[in-house]
């Protein structure tokens, strides 16, 4: 390489690390106008991978209050002008002014923002009733309580209360993507209920209703039944009243902790 | 003193050049592995059987090479003479002793920091011609290296990488030519195949897979959608050397998603075209998805087979398209034959006797989105097929997944993607996938071993009666070629987006494939 092509590249790497003289700490652009036109840069730009409604796909769910990488608007900013080194997510400073970054984290910020909604019932109550009613037992709080179902410390930040007042009374309404219950027959007899964890074309690993993590070869087992759309947690439709279902709501719009 | 001088012969790598001679005559010397399919015709097929049906059960590691990059590892080694030269990402080049798996030499070029890529900073595999090794890279520029040290005799642009232009196939070495893709169809560009001098670098031929205004196919195009029309040629063709035609798959029109702005059928894109290897002039090209909505790009492996079909010798080309038909055309006219498909698709209700397809109502994108099968990844995808002219099957690693495909805005701007919409996987529908045996006349299914994922590696098969493939949970498995009967597999730890190959080191077969991130090689126990 000349003399001149070196020197060339490092301009270019300079000028690629090189920042804007100064970013915003808060997004200068959130107008409902810039909503709209960053609605319309993501559909160009980002829903190929992140999907059009940014809930996910090749590409992070975009689609929640919190991202792992974005924990403010200036980082938000930077993961979409820098990209992220060493994945797919390309930096978008080669193709978006500044402006149009900040349109289209405003858009982003959008996909995530869960209304706040007038909840009705009373957190304390509820709590107490989340203890009685052993869902511990299945959900973690912090590093307490069980695994096989979701953890919620911060369930308040991801999910409205209308979603969770249909959880709890229907639990199987909407489950996450990876969840699936199975039921598996051993060669010795064994039915065993549990929640995947992995399975390939030879092998199947689980957590039983018990906690325990078991792994088997395919041709050790006699069946699989896949049970989509089945949950091991039950509907608490029948077993609070309308009042003490508020109350749980209530409890669990509460949790905000930390991701 | 005598065994010293013994051991220093054993330990001599003897490179002989590699001649175009050579590389026509590839199937001849199955202890090489000269191209990227494995031969001009692209069978992927290895004419060595000392791994075979009854000792398949013996295959063991024989060395494993951790590559350093940690992109998708995509390369097809290929072996000339005791040297395996294997790419990594992002189109490194290292040379690597097939006896210790240890390196001889290594070409480590960092890409610009700025370079547009869809899917990856990946590379396929690299070409060797004479005493040369051809590499393209990411930054759309094609290297040829000294073969004995890695070091660069020419370097050439191929085109401007900062409008999403890339290489990530192998490049194919023909006569005194260097023929060589390139990638880009999210960007915009306006795509073409070109050919480079081996000896010197310089432009031989460009096809341009989409005609400027004016030129025959352009009327294909409304308005000035031509411009940024894409049908790029991201993988491997083949070549015929008796008729002199390299045959060659485009890639999706530009706007993937969203047709309205290009309203025609987009030549050449989504094609087979079919090019005089010396002046890249057009022969003759079949379109097997006009007007493409749903991103199903043909760059898939065009197989030559010379066949009797419905009774009559013919020289034919096998094609099973990421759109999920496979399709039987005659390699000198282009002329369709048969097509049935091979996985699930409803974008199509037929194909007519032309092998034009009827699309399906209510199967295009909206801005809402509409299930479609097969996903936009394909019934197949860019790995390789393979055919056995010892059990006479075509084999196809197939993808059995649908997608919900959405129509959204495209502004072109240069360098920035050009999708005109996206796509969802079908919530609470993963997908399987399967490793299938076609009758390659007429694309019966002989026999098929299910997949728990939709596969993203391609398939060897061999005369020793086994074919050979790969999954997403790192499974590297062996197949009988006759029954498709699971016979042997190993757990390497890594998804598997490759194709297998294989060859001989110190008269003994291996085979080799790259998983995870590392290049392993089997062997039997001994």
């Amino acid at each position: 390489m000349s003399l001149c092509g070196l020197l060339a590249v490092q301009l270019l790497l300079m000028w690629q690390v090189e920042l804007p003289t100064e970013v915003a700490k808060q997004n200068p652009y959130t107008s409902v106008a810039d909503v709209q036109h960053g609605k319309r840069l993501f559909a160009a730009n980002c829903a190929v991978c992140h999907g059009p409604d940014g809930s996910g796909g090749r590409g992070a769910n975009l689609a929640r209050p919190k991202l792992q990488r974005a924990p403010d608007d200036h980082a938000l900013f930077m993961v979409i002008r820098q990209g992220v080194p060493g994945t797919e997510m390309p930096p978008a400073w080669l193709v978006l002014n500044e402006h149009e970054i900040w349109q289209l984290a405003t858009y982003v910020r959008s996909l995530g923002r869960v209304a706040q909604e007038h909840v009705p019932g009373d957190a304390r109550a509820g709590g107490k009733l989340f203890e009685s009613a052993g869902c511990t037992g299945c959900h973690q709080l912090g590093s307490a309580g069980g695994r096989l179902g979701p953890p919620l410390t911060d369930i308040g930040s991801r999910r409205g209360a209308a979603y969770l007042r249909t959880k709890l009374s229907e639990p199987a309404s909407s489950l996450p993507e990876e969840f699936l219950q199975v039921q598996i027959v051993t060669r010795d007899g064994k039915r065993i209920t549990g929640i995947r964890l992995n399975e390939d074309t030879y092998s199947i690993q689980l957590r039983d209703l018990s906690d325990q993590l078991l792994s088997f070869w395919k041709d050790e087992l006699v069946s699989i039944e896949k049970q989509p759309g089945r949950t091991p947690m039950p509907s608490y439709r029948d077993r609070f009243s309308e009042g003490q279902l508020d109350d749980v709501v209530a409890y669990l719009v509460s949790l905000r902790g930390a991701l | 003193m005598r065994v010293t001088i013994f051991l220093l012969l054993v330990g001599v790598i003897s490179q002989a050049q590699v001649t175009f001679e050579r590389l026509r005559h590839a199937e001849s010397e199955p202890g090489n592995w000269l191209t990227y399919s494995g031969n001009y015709s692209a069978h992927r097929y290895s004419a060595l059987d000392q791994i075979n049906t009854q000792n398949i059960g013996h295959l063991r590691p024989s060395w494993v090479y951790q590559l350093d990059a940690l992109d998708k590892a995509e390369t097809t080694p290929l072996v000339v003479d005791g040297v395996m030269y294997v790419t990594e990402s992002p189109s490194n080049v290292v040379a690597l002793d097939t006896r210790t798996g240890r390196a001889l030499w290594s070409f480590r070029r960092p890409a610009p920091k700025d370079v547009r890529i869809c899917c990856g900073q990946v590379n396929r595999g690299v070409a060797v011609l004479d005493d040369l090794v051809f590499v393209g890279t990411v930054d759309a520029r094609l290297i040829a290296l000294d073969a004995k040290t890695g070091s660069v005799r020419w370097n050439v642009t191929v085109a401007d990488y900062k409008t999403g232009h890339a290489i990530t196939a192998a490049p194919l070495a023909l006569k005194d030519k260097i023929v060589v893709g390139m990638a880009g169809g999210e960007f915009g560009v306006r795509g073409f195949l070109d050919a480079y001098d081996a000896k010197t670098g310089k432009q031989a031929w460009r096809f341009w897979t989409v005609p400027v205004k004016g030129e025959p196919g352009s009327e294909t195009w409304a308005g000035e959608s031509w411009k940024n029309g894409a049908a790029t040629t991201w993988i491997t063709g083949s070549y015929d050397p008796d008729l002199n035609v390299v045959y060659w798959g485009t890639g999706n029109p530009g706007p993937d998603w969203n047709g309205d702005v290009r309203s025609g059928d987009n030549l050449y894109s989504d094609c087979l075209i079919a090019l005089d290897a010396d002046t890249g002039k057009l022969k003759w090209h079949f379109q097997f998805t006009p007007h493409d909505v749903w991103d199903i790009d043909a760059t898939e492996i065009p197989v030559l087979v010379d066949g009797v079909f419905r009774e009559q010798p013919r020289k034919l080309v096998l094609f099973a398209n990421r759109n999920a038909f496979y399709y039987v055309l005659d390699r000198q006219t282009g002329q369709f034959l048969h097509g049935k498909p091979y996985a699930r698709q409803t974008w199509a209700t037929q194909l007519d006797d032309r092998g034009r397809p009827v699309p399906a109502p209510g199967a295009q994108p909206t801005e809402t989105g509409v299930k479609v099968y097969p996903h936009s990844a394909g019934g197949t995808n860019w790995f390789s097929p393979s055919y056995s002219p010892k059990t006479n099957l075509f084999y196809v690693a197939a993808r059995e997944s649908g997608g919900v495909v959405y129509k959204g805005e495209a502004e072109y701007r240069p360098g920035a993607e050009y999708n005109g919409g996206g796509l969802r996987n079908i919530p609470g529908e993963p997908g399987s996938g399967a490793i299938r045996a076609l009758e390659p006349m007429s694309g019966e299914l002989r026999w098929e071993y299910p997949l728990f994922s939709p596969p993203w590696a391609g398939v060897l098969s061999t005369a020793g009666g086994l074919v050979f493939g790969g999954c997403d949970e790192g499974y590297f498995f062996a197949l009988d070629a006759a029954s498709g009967k699971p016979l042997w597999r190993f757990q390497t730890g890594g998804k598997i987006i490759s194709n297998p190959m294989s060859y001989l080191s110190d008269g003994k077969q291996r085979v080799a494939i790259a998983a995870g991130h590392a290049i392993y090689v089997f062997g039997l126990e001994e």
